[in-house]
């Protein structure tokens, strides 16, 4: 396991929160000290703009943030020139919905999607078929949290779903409520059998902070993810897209940065990855997300998915050993095919009076439905708490749930 | 200090009017989609005044204990004198201050309160 002692020495809230139990890394994760540096280090030193000056501070902001963009793209395998920056996850989705999406999705075409989306990889295709007259499919889950694709023949349950009418492909690597890890590079590859035209979009941002990421072996067309979840800056979002889908594509937002000429008459857009990031984007974020895969690298993924494996078992033991029946956890609860994420009911007890509870002694978890009302209706409950692990929890913060959760049943009982 | 003062507790676990009236001359649903609490109230007007009054619903100790608690204060009272009810009124009969997250929970009741008027 991780030393948990010497990497909490890296992040200075627990300093200055002493007590902390966060278990809500899934929303965000908290920053390292060499992160929130380098984010100081840009404004007191070099807070110039990018890709415009002709002067010293601006070519060194400018080198600064390409290099994160090189970072990013060392890191799920990909060419720099195929990473282009956004907000947030929900931005690049929306970028592909908006730039492709209502581009190559005709009436009656099929947009496909899964019943375990965030919001973020739902609503923006649900709005797109709506919009464009398609149809809206949705793939189930089985009652244990598993994409319902059969367990013997997913070949034959796709052929089922996917068609040549099938335009968009997209779904969750990692679910962030049951942190299932769906089996993503084999979907796309029986997809791509069936229409080599589908473009396929990962939402990955419950991947990314955990396990290793190969772009070229998933074979995806567009992959997104957000630094904010893993240890970087909030307001950098991430999207991967193969360059030849990329170039062919019209931007999404006008104006400053993405233009290779503008007369009166006509406007040369420039290309890509620039062509979508019109605007000024978070320079000092962007910079200070290359802190955030170092740190990542130095650790290493397998050590940190090791270690986090390591903590879910533990906190599964401790749910049955001390709770039996009264705690139901949602999805899969085999280590090897979940993530960090442990989303539960307790009792009949609502999750947000649990939540408050345990914010009464600095525990800190989700309650609600996590953007993911779909899923949680699937469930047939309209909310759950959900406790979240990163590289920074021990199984000492799991105890502290657990004798959170025992007084809660003392307080509610 | 904790939100869950005995009188809260109380009420969450013995909830207070919670029944379907026989003859009701308004009904309410009202819903918080951040959490799924949901509440459907009831009242019988009596020449202007409140003679019987119920929920159903679900949701968070706060969100039911307070439903509890503002339908009893509700009992007898007019049409003019329940319009006066406000946020700070809640808080009063809740008896602590809440954070932004949990006041909406708290202000539920009175959300579907208002709409019996």
């Amino acid at each position: 396991m991780l030393d948990v002692n010497i990497i909490k020495k890296d992040f200075p809230i627990f300093n200055n929160q002493p007590g902390l139990t966060y278990l809500d890394s899934t929303a965000t994760s908290l920053k390292p000290q060499t992160v929130i540096n380098a984010l100081v280090d840009y404004y007191e030193n070099y807070s110039a703009n990018i890709h415009r000056g002709i002067y010293s501070i601006s070519e060194k902001a400018t080198d600064e943030f390409e290099k994160t963009r090189s970072s990013v793209a060392k890191f799920i395998n990909a060419d720099p020139f195929e990473i282009v920056f956004t907000r947030n996850t929900t931005e690049s989705i929306n970028l592909v919905a908006y730039s492709l999406g209502r581009r190559i999705v005709n009436s009656k075409d099929e947009v496909l999607t899964t019943v375990m989306e965030h919001h973020s990889n739902f609503v923006p295709w649900q709005m797109l078929a709506y919009e464009n007259g398609a149809i809206f499919k949705i793939i189930d889950i089985t009652d244990n949290g598993f994409l319902d694709l059969g367990t013997e023949n997913i070949k034959k349950n796709i052929e089922k779903i996917i068609s040549k009418k099938t335009k968009i492909l997209a779904l969750a690597y990692v679910s962030n409520v049951t942190g299932v890890i769906n089996p993503v590079e084999e979907i796309i590859r029986l997809a791509k059998k069936i229409n080599p035209k589908i473009i396929t979009i990962v939402d990955a941002a419950q991947a990314a902070p955990h396990m290793k990421i190969n772009v070229r072996k998933l074979n995806c067309d567009f992959l997104a993810f957000s630094s904010h979840k893993m240890l970087g800056p909030t307001n950098v979002g991430v999207l991967y897209g193969k360059k030849e889908i990329f170039d062919n594509m019209f931007p999404f937002l006008m104006g400053g940065g993405m233009i290779k000429e503008v007369t009166l008459r006509k406007t040369v857009f420039t290309d890509v990855p620039q062509r979508f990031e019109a605007g000024t984007p978070a320079i000092a974020e962007v910079i200070a997300f290359r802190k955030a895969i170092e740190y990542l690298d130095r650790l290493g993924l397998d050590n940190v998915r090791q270690h986090e494996k390591e903590i879910i078992r533990y906190c599964l033991d401790s749910f049955t050993d001390n709770f039996k029946k009264e705690v139901v956890v949602y999805g899969p609860q085999d280590i090897e095919q979940k993530n960090g994420i442990i989303s539960f009911n307790f009792r009949n007890y609502h999750p947000h009076d649990i939540a408050q509870i345990l914010d009464e002694d600095n525990i800190c978890i989700r309650a609600g439905h996590h953007c993911a009302m779909p899923l949680h209706e699937r469930f047939g409950v309209s909310a759950s708490a959900r406790a979240s692990f990163y590289l920074y929890n021990s199984k000492k913060d799991i105890d502290k749930l657990v004798e959170g959760l025992k007084k809660a049943k003392r307080v509610l009982k | 200090m904790t939100l869950y003062q005995e009188i809260i507790l109380d009420h969450f676990r013995n909830p207070k009017n919670k029944r379907k009236l026989s003859n009701p001359s308004k009904k309410a649903t009202v819903i918080n989609s951040l959490c799924g609490d949901k509440i459907v109230m009831e009242v019988e007007y009596k020449k202007n005044r409140v003679e019987n009054i119920g929920f159903k619903g679900e949701g968070c100790a706060i969100s039911q204990a307070l439903t509890s608690i503002l339908t009893e204060y509700a009992k007898g009272k007019t049409k003019e004198q329940l319009k006066k009810i406000d946020k700070d009124f809640m808080i009063k009969l809740l008896g602590i201050d809440l954070g932004p997250n949990r006041l909406k929970c708290a202000l539920l009741p009175l959300e579907a309160l208002r709409k019996l008027i």
